[in-house]
């Protein structure tokens, strides 16, 4: 989905603030908050994993996903897949929280049955353009490459495709790719000597 | 309302999210969802923060001895697996900095990191900013986060969007000819191996 987590290349946003003294965990609910999604994303979905769980907080409300910090999104992720699991409802969370308990929006996308074949179809040296398309569910291409033509740099492992895996039992196992771009091809802004380099699934490709 | 929070004495009230988080944790363990030792896991997580070691462990034995760092750059994931460090599952590939060439790794769509080398990532790391604008802007926002890479070195950008976690082997800096691999270790900055920083 073209959602707000999809941040490559948006602008408008300010400078990177480092914390001073920065600590990984804040608060104990944050490494908490980790744990319980082990506990809610296997009744969420059979067999679910990192993709499911990373939709789950994509879906969240673009403003609250921006104005959030990383936890307060897992929290907002975690609860989703509790009441869309069954496992509680809202108005449990509302109560216990003593005020309004704001969840992530409906999957839209339809859940997958019948799934395409994997495909394998790259090697090192080849010209490469990234599907243009705008898929409603999840995915792992980001938007600021589609469209735009590169060149496989590195074949890697074979992996479940998080497409399918975020709406289905199913599971494609495909190639991924390092897919190299210029700066010139993705922003053409003048800018020298600068190359980006995206892992991709094989079905995210086609030939150039 | 200047008065520095006074957590012995009047303990601030919860904030919302600290409430929300509690609510989840609370409802999932009444109904028995949350597995026995799930406190002292929480605990553990919270207590141990996990530092970046592991890393320069990594960077500084191959400063120190070629052929290592010959067989990092070719199968990151087996190399670390010898100095007994956990590869990340879908494999650690290493990316080495030169005269002409600067690796920098970012997640522009959600936070993936090679978490059992560097450890927990940095807050900038998994925000907006850094995820927005190291894809589109990468040497000015590299030298507004103190990191000039002059127009003559190439950068290199690296969008971890798939299962691969990248790790970057910075230079060796000048002048730490004679320095052995311990002394070199407590060098290599996290930065550095994210590629926000250069030794």
């Amino acid at each position: 989905m073209d959602g707000a987590h999809d941040l490559g290349g948006r602008q408008g946003f300010g400078p990177v603030v480092v914390e001073p003294y920065e600590r990984h965990y804040h608060a104990r609910w944050e490494p908490a908050t980790r744990l319980l999604f082990r506990v809610v994303l296997p009744r969420h979905l059979p067999n679910g994993r990192d993709g499911a769980l990373r939709h789950a907080i994509e879906r969240m409300e673009a403003v609250r996903y921006l104005t959030s910090s990383y936890y307060e999104r897992w929290v907002t992720a975690a609860a989703t897949l509790a009441v869309e699991a069954g496992m509680m409802t809202r108005a449990e969370l509302e109560d216990r929280a003593g005020g309004p308990y704001p969840l992530s929006e409906p999957v839209t996308a339809p859940t997958i049955t019948d799934p395409l074949a994997a495909t394998a179809r790259f090697a090192v040296g080849d010209r490469v353009r990234v599907r243009a398309w705008h898929p409603r569910g999840h995915t792992r291409c980001p938007w600021y490459i589609r469209g735009h033509i590169g060149a496989v740099t590195r074949c890697d492992g074979a992996f479940s495709l998080p497409d399918v895996e975020a709406h289905s039992e199913h599971r494609v196992v495909e190639p991924t790719y390092s897919v190299r771009f210029g700066a010139e091809e993705l922003w053409n802004d003048g800018q020298a000597g600068v190359t980006v380099n995206v892992d991709l699934w094989d079905s995210y490709l086609e030939p150039a | 309302m200047s008065a520095a929070p006074d957590h012995h004495h009047h303990p601030a009230p919860p904030s919302p999210i600290e409430r929300r988080a509690a609510a989840l944790e609370e409802l999932l363990t009444e109904k028995g969802f949350v597995p026995e030792g799930f406190i002292e896991e929480v605990n553990r997580l919270y207590e141990n923060d996990i530092g970046p070691l592991n890393g320069a462990k990594v960077v500084a034995h191959a400063w120190i001895d070629p052929e290592y760092k010959a067989r990092l750059l070719e199968d990151g994931s087996a190399a670390v697996a010898e100095l007994g460090f956990a590869t990340p599952e879908g494999g650690l590939v290493a990316l080495e900095n030169s005269p002409g060439v600067h690796n920098v790794v970012v997640c522009t769509l959600c936070s993936c990191y090679p978490w059992s080398i560097l450890g927990l990532p940095p807050a900038w790391y998994k925000e907006a900013p850094y995820r927005a604008r190291l894809v589109r802007e990468p040497r000015v926002l590299l030298k507004e986060m103190g990191c000039e890479v002059p127009d003559d070195i190439d950068i290199r950008v690296w969008d971890s969007s798939a299962e691969v976690r990248y790790l970057v082997v910075p230079e060796k800096p000048a002048g730490t000819e004679g320095l052995s691999e311990e002394e070199l270790v407590p060098l290599v900055t996290r930065d550095s191996m994210i590629g926000v920083a250069r030794l």
